[in-house]
């Protein structure tokens, strides 16, 4: 599906507050750079002299342990956490200032179980939900008829997108992990936004379910140029679909295409500590002497070994 | 009931009847403005799961309510007074996590205790008012005044602008309080905003079912309505009409017997939640048969 034909309205009236942006209407620049950027955390410094340009249709994943700061990456491009150092820039302005822009999907958290409302429902709210007053019933005439039936289509136009029309109308809370995670995405795709930051979507679906929505993520940012963002804990679901990868140490950061940082010696380098990377013959990687797990937490599988 | 009244069955005859005495006429029309106010913030306390806040503030109102009867002034102004300053201490309590209020649960709890203390002191001290603590605790509409069906029509009125105009980002905000602050919704000014208006709402709500049976209007059509539909628009209008009518079946029973309003609303409130529960468990135990023949397709990578 290319953003051309998303964009066509039902009602035959263009309307910019709820139609995706055309392509030639996506940022030109990049939509975000950080130059020498560091972060404080708890007085504790994660990351620093971090520089990152993204493209749009640009598919990032920021890897690395826990603790290292990888949301707090997130939380700095939403402009919720101020750099101590360095500068950020986010769609050609100051992070914080063009978050309508930006889908986001924050590390999950299912819902309630006795949530009492529908997926559809929690799609609406990412394209209206920021608006004050009520929502008036789509039949309803008067005012905002129009604006108010191309929402619905819009909201009904993403539903089918990531594949949830099966299940929209029901309860969000007796949804499955991944059938929420969809809805959840559809929500963060609603706005058309022109970045998507996805804080560990795939860790609570089961394989098939990563398989899925990592290639469903990867079509939207081919398809309309929407720049990803995703913080993962394992590459191997998205790993054919990357652009770039942002690794994130306790010793330092290293940006570049997936072959070229996940490998022994960039590794090694990063956490001073020997690293082997394996290629297993499905094209997975497998991480070897990862620094994590040696210092315990191997209960929390940063990667997915064989 | 003290007119010993007992009803013709006819409803135009008997609602004619009790609309002869003024105080009835006062009774519907204070139970009518309060069920809808009570209604609707009751499905935004269910949907943001502040029931025990709600439960706090009502029993925060006891004293109030007391405290004004003890030195002469209609209860009505004790409940809001209470009611909107407990609203504003809860606001003001330090939150453990978005959205929880349960690391709090003993600070509440200890407020709850010393609130119900001050209520029944001030009750004793004001030694005239034998009946008077059954009439605050489980509610009573004898004896409302023009004037107090004028304040809760105006304070009822003012919290639904209100709602009217923050209701879609407040329940973004109980949705999903990460994405819409992401989406610059003010999640925390929201939420001070929805304790006070739940404060204005306990305080209406008390008038009628007393103390202890607020949840009767702020809980129960709410969690009925949302047992039988997850359309939101939907699920307020159903929250309403079940509002109004356990009010106007509780004031009528109330009348002809001698037992107090509250008991009756919260009865049929609590049939309702019952009946509709057996529908949702009926329903979902239908469509889990229909899944199985046909199972919901699944998506497949390109």
């Amino acid at each position: 599906m290319t953003a051309h034909s998303l964009n066509s309205d039902v009602d035959q009236q263009p309307s910019n507050t709820v139609a995706p942006r055309k392509e030639e209407q996506r940022p030109v620049g990049p939509v975000i750079t950080l130059c020498d950027a560091a972060v404080e955390r708890g007085g504790r410094r994660l990351w620093s002299g971090l520089n990152l340009t993204i493209a749009a249709g640009e598919f990032v994943a920021v890897l690395g342990p826990n603790g290292v700061g990888k949301s707090t990456l997130i939380q700095v491009i939403l402009g919720a956490l101020p750099l101590i150092e360095g500068e950020v820039r986010v769609l050609a302005g100051p992070a914080g200032r063009a978050n309508e822009r930006i889908g986001y999907l924050p590390q999950r958290r299912s819902f309630d179980p006795s949530l009492r409302v529908r997926g559809r429902d929690i799609v609406r709210l990412g394209l209206d939900g920021h608006r004050w007053g009520l929502p008036l019933p789509a039949w309803w005439p008067w005012p905002g008829g129009t604006a108010r039936r191309a929402t619905t289509a819009r909201v009904e136009e993403v539903i089918n997108l990531v594949g949830a029309s099966a299940y929209a109308d029901r309860p969000v809370g007796e949804l499955s992990g991944g059938e929420q995670q969809r809805l959840l995405i559809a929500q963060a795709l609603a706005p058309a936004p022109d970045l998507l930051l996805l804080d560990e979507p795939l860790d609570s679906l089961d394989l098939p379910n990563q398989a899925a929505v990592a290639a469903l993520i990867a079509r939207i940012c081919r398809a309309q140029r929407v720049a990803v963002i995703m913080v993962a804990h394992d590459v191997n679901p998205i790993l054919s679909h990357l652009d770039t990868v942002v690794y994130l140490a306790p010793g330092g950061s290293k940006i570049g295409s997936p072959r070229e940082v996940i490998t022994g010696p960039t590794l090694t380098e990063l956490f001073g500590t020997p690293i082997e990377v394996l290629t297993a013959s499905d094209g997975r990687l497998v991480v070897i002497g990862h620094p994590e797990r040696c210092q315990g937490h191997a209960e929390r599988h940063t990667w997915q070994e064989p | 009931m003290i007119f010993a009244a007992s009803p013709s069955w006819n409803p135009i005859i008997d609602l004619q009847e009790m609309w002869s005495f003024p105080f009835m006429v006062n009774a519907f029309r204070a139970g009518t403005i309060v069920a809808v106010l009570a209604g609707v913030m009751g499905w935004f306390m269910v949907l943001r799961r502040q029931s025990f806040a709600g439960h706090t503030l009502s029993l925060i109102g006891f004293p109030g309510a007391a405290g004004a009867v003890l030195i002469g002034v209609a209860a009505s102004y004790g409940y809001f007074a209470f009611c909107l300053a407990g609203a504003l201490v809860i606001a003001a309590l330090p939150r453990a996590g978005p959205g929880g209020y349960s690391e709090e649960s003993a600070v509440t709890g200890t407020v709850q205790s010393f609130a119900l203390a001050c209520g029944f002191l001030f009750v004793a001290l004001y030694k005239g008012f034998l009946n008077g603590i059954n009439a605050l605790l489980f509610g009573n509409f004898l004896g409302i005044s023009t004037g107090q069906v004028t304040l809760l029509g105006v304070v009822a009125a003012l919290s639904l602008a209100a709602l009217a105009v923050i209701g879609r980002p407040l329940a973004f905000a109980s949705i999903d309080p990460d994405v819409a602050t992401a989406r610059n919704v003010p999640v925390r000014a929201l939420s001070v905003a929805f304790l006070v208006l739940l404060g204005a709402a306990t305080a209406e709500a008390s008038q009628i079912t007393g103390t202890l049976l607020v949840f009767a209007l702020l809980v129960m059509p709410a969690a009925t309505a949302q047992a039988l539909t997850a359309r939101p628009g939907r699920a307020l209008a159903l929250t309403v009409t079940i509002g109004l009518l356990v009010t106007w079946l509780g004031l009528s029973v109330a009348y002809y017997t001698p037992f107090p309003v509250g008991f009756f609303v919260t009865s049929f409130a609590f049939a309702g939640y019952v009946a509709a529960q057996g529908v949702r468990h009926t329903r979902s135990r239908w469509r889990a048969g229909t899944t199985e023949v046909s199972p919901t397709p699944t998506w497949t990578a390109p």
